[in-house]
């Protein structure tokens, strides 16, 4: 059965890359989110690169796991792990947030493999992942459907609709990641509309509750072992995070929710990262 | 027209079980024997529109032709982004179902008149927009919609013109009606307000004034031909709708003549002007406080009439 099992290169590899890309292509693009974008490459990389099903020779493959970003503004994150994976080329990525390219700032399907879901507009992606796994019960399919949304979309009553739902209809094919950095827009979520005690509210809406370092491939991959054994209610997976995650200077601040790197801190987060690979690869290469 | 939509999905469903009728917790006593017949293609997604576009969008990108249901905008303004972006921007085949036409629920509320609907869902790329006028045309309607893929409206009324059955082959999507052949005036209206039209040409027949008219259902795709021919060969139209004047109906069809040169002899439009109702009453008596009754649509066509002679 194809598998993006076959990216060989390991799942910390797969994420530093991710993280490489992002850089490269917020800074070409002068675009924002590179801190959201870095909050969730551990996650994309554990699952593009050992969890799900997925045939990038073939996008529509019918037993594929589909992967919705609902938090699109991270777009940038999912193009990368896609052409890492082999969607598409590497090479392609430069053309994020040019003119007249496909690749949008908020991730979007037309002429992109591989993206199963528009979104942009926060509190969208769930319910359509709900409809999914919906329609995978009534075809009574196997796989599964995963759904990563931002933490301050949570705020999105539109979510709680579909949380509902996923229960009452006891959607255990659905997996929703909560990428908890705990920073939105303007300040802390805390702050802004408190979520806490978060996952006591999945937990009362009947959900199965799963809570991990977002930046631990271990505990996610077993979170995502779980999920795919629990049965009678859908999972979520609370991803405690770092916004900015993988270079110092942009770690834990809303500034870089905005901001794209230039000049010299473009520099140093490529330093940054590019260090990262290389210690990575000889890690590799020892095992 | 509800009835006859919920038969036809029924007869429909039955042949196709990839249609899957959604409802956002209403049609009581309307719905009971689809659900029961086809429970595998019935979900009750309860008060929640937004997650019933949603799921729609998710029914439908795995392969099902989805319906949502519900009361005037609760299907379409409450969800309306679901729809642009889920819905539209993916090319879902979803058909929303919206019952309450205009002010078939006249003394509920503005909060239950569909009066800017039309305008804002024809709008969106790749929506197909159909408002029945009679219970048959409903039927034929909803049977030809299932055979088209992607995203779609229906907009049910609670009025009916009650026209004679035509045969199926004679009502098409994208095409209007020639209800009445005239060549004194054009009458083209949308939807079941149609009966208003039927009365006040009756009016206008006694006094001599032989009015076509055009009964258009499907306002997007629009029937340019039978617009410019009544352009062309009568000396001025009326547009009748049951919708704000703003983008619906008249808007369409000022748009679509003005963009290739076609200037009727005269232009009015009836329908709601830019105001929230302040009354309520049934269908036929708010439709004569907001001045789209027989009466008005007679007085307004003979004045227009009138002042083309004076002129």
């Amino acid at each position: 059965m194809p598998t993006a099992k076959n990216y060989n290169h390991g799942t910390m590899l797969l994420a530093a890359y991710i993280r490489n890309h992002i850089i490269d292509m917020t800074h070409l693009g002068g675009s924002s989110h590179v801190g959201s974008g870095l909050s969730i490459a551990d996650i994309l990389a554990v699952l593009y690169g050992d969890i799900m099903t997925i045939d990038p020779q073939n996008p529509k493959l019918e037993n594929r796991d589909r992967f919705i970003l609902s938090k699109g503004h991270a777009g940038a994150a999912v193009y990368a792990v896609l052409a890492e994976v082999g969607f598409f080329k590497p090479e392609k990525l430069k053309d994020h947030y040019q003119n007249g390219s496909v690749l949008s700032g908020h991730v979007s399907h037309k002429g992109v493999p591989g993206v199963e879901l528009s979104t942009g507009s926060l509190g969208h992606g769930l319910g359509v992942a709900a409809g999914m796994a919906k329609s995978a019960k009534l075809r009574k399919k196997n796989h599964k459907i995963y759904a990563l949304l931002s933490d301050g979309e949570c705020d999105e009553g539109s979510n709680w609709e579909a949380i509902l739902f996923a229960s009452h209809h006891k959607l255990d094919n659905l997996v929703a990641i909560i990428d908890y950095n705990k920073i939105q827009s303007l300040d802390t979520t805390e702050n802004t509309l408190a979520l806490e005690p978060f996952a006591k509210k999945f937990e009362s809406f009947g959900w199965n509750v799963i809570e991990v370092d977002g930046h631990n491939h271990t505990e996610l991959k077993t979170a995502f072992n779980e999920a795919n054994i629990h049965s009678n209610s859908p999972t979520v997976v609370i991803s405690h995070t770092t916004k900015g995650k993988g270079v110092s200077f942009m770690e834990d601040s809303v500034l870089w929710h905005y901001r794209s790197p230039q000049n010299e801190e473009y520099q140093n987060a490529k330093k940054e990262l590019l260090n990262n690979i290389s210690r990575l690869k000889e890690v590799t290469s020892d095992a | 027209m509800r009835d006859a939509f919920i038969s036809e999905l029924t007869n429909l469903a039955k042949d196709d079980p990839n249609i899957i009728l959604l409802t956002g917790d209403l049609g009581f006593g309307v719905l009971t024997d689809f659900a029961q017949k086809f429970p595998n293609q019935f979900i009750n997604v309860g008060v929640a529109e937004q997650n019933m576009t949603a799921i729609a969008t998710g029914l439908a990108l795995e392969g099902f032709k989805v319906y949502t249901y519900s009361i005037a905008n609760f299907t379409t303004l409450r969800c309306l982004e679901q729809i642009r972006n889920d819905v539209c921007y993916h090319d879902a085949d979803v058909t929303m179902v919206s019952v309450g036409a205009g002010f078939s629920y006249g003394q509920l509320g503005v909060s239950h008149f569909a009066t800017e609907d039309l305008a804002i869902l024809r709008a969106l790329p790749n929506m197909m927009v159909i408002a029945p006028s009679d219970p048959w045309e409903a039927k034929i309607l909803t049977r030809k919609m299932a055979e088209k893929s992607g995203p779609k409206y229906l907009r049910i009324d609670k009025g009916s013109a009650g026209c004679e059955k035509v045969p199926f082959n004679d009502i098409h999507l994208g095409k209007g009606r020639i209800i009445r052949k005239g060549l004194d005036v054009t009458l083209i209206s949308i939807g079941a307000i149609l009966s208003e039209v039927l009365i006040a040409a009756d009016r206008l027949s006694a006094d001599g004034i032989n009015a076509r008219v055009i009964s258009i259902s499907s306002l997007k795709p629009l029937d340019e031909k039978i617009i410019f021919d009544a352009c062309n060969e009568t000396p001025g139209i009326v547009c009748v709708e049951e919708h704000t004047k703003i983008g619906g109906l008249s808007g369409a069809v000022s748009e679509i003549c003005l963009s290739n040169g076609i200037i009727p002899g005269f232009f009015k439009k009836i329908g709601l002007n830019d105001e929230y109702p302040s009354v309520v009453g049934d269908q036929d008596f708010l439709r004569g406080v907001y001045s789209m009754s027989s009466k008005n649509i007679y007085f307004e066509t003979m004045e227009a009439l009138k002042n083309l002679e004076n002129n």
